[in-house]
């Protein structure tokens, strides 16, 4: 039994040793290494001797002393068990070594015998390393993003794993991709209808949606649960089924290739989110202090303006975050409805960019990092917020 | 008193919904409708312009006094199906001017020519001339002449608005456009796509939830494929996965673990051999399932991660003292406690991936097998230029969503009040 816990202890740790491990040297590797062999099964075999000596040592010697000097071993044994490495790799490698020790600190050989040890032992690691592998996962196509777009198609072409920045190079021509798209492409222009067309959604929305969510929260009217419960169901159909009638209909009106027509549309399908998550908010609205204004004369233009707008800015933040991010990542529809450099959106230029097999990739992926960045700063920034808007606006995207 | 009062309820109440029930009615509701009408007509896209008279104007000079002018003019109906009714025409001359020998159709009063052309056919076209002179023999500026623009009106029928139906379109989806591979692709991509993304929302929320420092910093970065733009986010993955020059294929066959580069994303079928028995996969449409759930789990993870953090400690505690193992622990408190959550993410994902459009289309443009409904009503409507079968599509995709909601009302939509 003990035998048992031990062993698959042992494997266990040792697995998650060389995940992590792996996903370093492929991150080396991306810095211009030439590694070509990931050597899984030496990596794991010191693993598991690294463990072993962990739980064989114990509490004998200090617990800062033991990892520092099994981690020495172990990178030492790495580094001539593997291909030639520099130095700042190996001191990665003792890097990791160290926090994996310090993370078997609650294991001996007498915690390797308590119940459940094995499916403990599991979870244990799987949490720890799971998120490693997740923010691995998550973050690299960003990582692989960002640095392609400070690249030249020169560089790419010779090696494509090679995605290191040449700090020596002038800044002037790190950014050469964004001057370019900036000059050549004209994305200054299409920064300022994105940002027209997504700031004019959030307020147009919020205008029509503020004083129907005080109505549905607040008043009685014949049709209201109607409403309520359509506005649900709307926000469950897809763009994809408005785009013919729309199309169409827009073309006979002259509306497309037009910011106006495609803020109609945008206000349109946000519409449902907003009112559905701003009533949510007003119900929770005490209504004495609503009773309070009505006694002082003000109707119901005054108390909206004057109560409700004030008590509910978090929420209205929340909302115009949400609108502003919706518009500014939509695509389907401006790919229908413009076809006008003109009248470009960021996302749907980048997708006419990409129409051209020509176009070198670090192009478009300036692009891609311009259009990415705001919504990533404002989604950082206002993480709080924006968490409750997506919560309560769950299913639209 | 009271009762003034209600009904001044009611009317406030009405001007406030009114504004953005109408907006909605208009540019959401309306289109459902209109795609039942259009996908009953045979209608194609150049046909949805509204036929209109046009006529380009050309000025020429017939003497040497340049006091004659020939103008003519290039009539024509703007389409090529339709017809137009009572076409009139008007066209304005400066002072002193006027024709001579002017057409039988036409007649000239108060520095006017108006001309009453009758009815144009489709694809009608004619050139139609004018020959002008001055009534004193001085020069006529040309300039001023070509300045005025001629005015033509006539009465056309709207192609989106004439009752002529056909079942064509509706024939052609069932029969001829492959219609059960496309209803299974769509389903493939939608239920794995689903159920992956609940997979690793799941674990992804049962990690953070155990891990206290980091909570903030993972919530936030595990959202990032979420809110991002899925057209940054799609060529991304599209210059990833690149079977030439991609950093996957790259790094896969530097390590050795492939010797040749895949194409994730053009090929169709892949043969995977496990135990002697051979598979066929769906490459393609595997690559962008993965995707979908690379975007996608963070929303369940959201949820999940939500849920995670009211379930109270204590119960965790007792089952500790009951001695139970970590996978009983899930098993028999957790999963419990997040069943209703993730019944109703299952039905909301499974709607959106049913309808998801952008992710496909920005990875592989349908193409290798992973052509689902909504690319469907795209590639008719806009690639084949068939709008009537593009609508007949959208209806499909509509009937198969109604079906989905009435399910998911019947079956869980009680529940959703308890989350």
């Amino acid at each position: 039994m003990k035998f048992k816990s031990l062993a698959i202890f042992l494997i266990i740790s040792s697995f998650f040793l060389t995940c992590i491990l792996s996903i370093w040297k492929i991150m080396a590797t991306l810095q211009g290494l030439s590694f070509n062999n990931l050597n899984i099964t030496t990596i794991f075999l010191i693993g598991i001797l690294l463990s072993l000596a962990f739980v064989l040592i114990g509490n004998k010697i200090n617990h800062l002393i033991k990892i520092f000097l099994l981690s020495f071993i172990f990178s030492i044994l790495y580094f001539y068990s593997n291909e030639a490495s520099p130095y700042w790799y190996i001191f990665g490698v003792f890097l990791i070594s160290l926090l994996f020790t310090n993370k078997l600190k609650k294991y001996s050989m007498q915690s390797l015998k308590e119940d459940f040890i094995s499916e403990k032992v599991i979870f244990d690691f799987i949490t720890f390393f799971g998120i490693v592998f997740f923010a691995f996962v998550i973050l690299f196509p960003f990582y692989i993003m960002l640095v392609t777009s400070f690249k030249t198609q020169i560089a790419l072409l010779v090696n494509p794993l090679d995605f290191s920045l040449d700090i020596t190079k002038s800044l002037a021509e790190l950014f050469k991709s964004y001057f370019v798209i900036f000059e050549t492409y004209n994305f200054g222009r299409y920064i300022l209808i994105s940002s027209a067309v997504s700031i004019g959604t959030v307020i147009v929305t919020l205008l029509f949606a503020i004083p129907a969510a005080y109505a549905v929260a607040r008043l009685n009217f014949f049709g209201k649960n109607f409403l309520s419960t359509s506005i649900l169901i709307i926000y469950m159909f897809p763009a994809i089924v408005l785009v013919i009638p729309l199309y169409t209909v827009f073309s006979q009106l002259g509306l497309r290739n037009s910011i106006f027509g495609l803020l109609i549309v945008y206000t349109a399908t946000t519409l449902p989110v907003a009112i559905y998550m701003l009533q949510g908010y007003f119900k929770s609205i005490p209504k004495e202090i609503e009773d309070a204004g009505i006694m002082d004369g003000q109707n119901w233009f005054g108390i909206i303006l004057k109560i409700i707008i004030p008590l509910s800015l978090p929420a209205i933040a929340s909302v115009a975050l949400y609108v502003f991010m919706i518009a500014w990542n939509e695509f389907l529809f401006s790919l229908m409805f413009l076809d006008s450099p003109k009248s470009f959106t960021l996302s749907r230029a980048i997708q006419y960019l990409s129409g051209d097999a020509e176009t070198p990739r670090q192009y478009l992926m300036a692009g891609s990092v311009i259009v990415t960045l705001p919504v990533l700063f404002i989604f950082i920034y206002f993480e709080k917020y924006l968490v409750s808007g997506l919560t309560a606006g769950s299913v639209k995207e | 008193m009271s009762d003034s009062l209600s009904k001044l309820e009611k009317r406030t109440a009405y001007t406030l919904v009114l504004p953005a029930v109408l907006l909605v009615f208009a540019i959401v509701l309306f289109p459902i409708f209109a795609n039942v009408w259009i996908s009953f007509k045979d209608i194609e896209l150049k046909d949805i312009r509204i036929p209109e008279p046009r006529a380009k104007k050309i000025v020429k000079s017939i003497s040497e006094n340049q006091s004659e002018l020939k103008i003519i003019y290039k009539l024509r109906n703007s389409s090529l199906i339709q017809e137009i009714r009572n076409v009139q025409f008007q066209d304005k001359f400066p002072t002193n001017v006027s024709p001579i020998n002017l057409d039988p159709r036409c007649n000239f009063q108060s520095k006017k020519v108006v001309c009453n052309f009758g009815n144009w056919q489709a694809k009608f076209r004619e050139n139609f001339e004018i020959t002008i002179q001055n009534n004193n023999g001085e020069i006529i500026d040309k300039k001023i002449i070509k300045s005025q623009k001629p005015i033509l009106s006539g009465k056309a029928d709207n192609p989106l608005l004439t009752t002529n139906f056909t079942l064509e379109n509706f024939k052609k989806v069932f029969y001829e456009n492959n219609f059960v591979e496309l209803l299974l692709t769509t389903f493939y991509f939608t239920f794995f796509g689903t159920v992956g993304a609940i997979i690793f929302g799941i674990l992804a929320a049962q990690l953070v939830n155990q891990n206290m420092q980091g909570r903030i910093y993972m919530r936030g970065i595990l959202l990032f494929p979420y809110v991002g733009p899925v057209v940054a986010l799609a060529y991304t993955w599209t210059l990833l996965l690149d079977p030439n020059s991609g950093t996957l294929n790259a790094l896969l066959v530097n390590f050795n673990i492939i010797e040749q580069p895949i194409n994730l994303l053009g090929q169709k079928y892949i043969t995977i051999s496990i135990l002697g028995f051979e598979f066929k996969l769906r490459l393609a449409l595997t690559t962008v399932i993965f995707f979908e759930i690379w975007r996608y789990f963070p929303l369940v993870f959201l949820f999940v991660l939500a849920r995670l953090q009211a379930i109270p400690q204590s119960l965790y505690e007792a089952a500790e003292v009951d001695g139970a193992s970590p996978i009983q622990k899930f098993i028999h408190i957790t999963l419990p406690q997040i069943t209703a959550i993730i019944s109703i993410l299952f039905m909301i994902r499974f709607i959106w991936n049913f309808n998801k459009f952008e992710d496909i289309f920005l990875l592989t443009g349908g193409a290798s097998g992973t052509r689902t409904l909504p690319i469907n009503v795209y590639q008719q409507g806009f690639a084949v230029s068939d709008i009537g079968m593009g609508s007949a599509v959208s209806i499909v995709i509509v009937m198969l969503l109604l079906s989905f909601m009435v399910i998911y009302f019947r079956l869980i939509g009680k529940r959703a009040n308890e989350v």
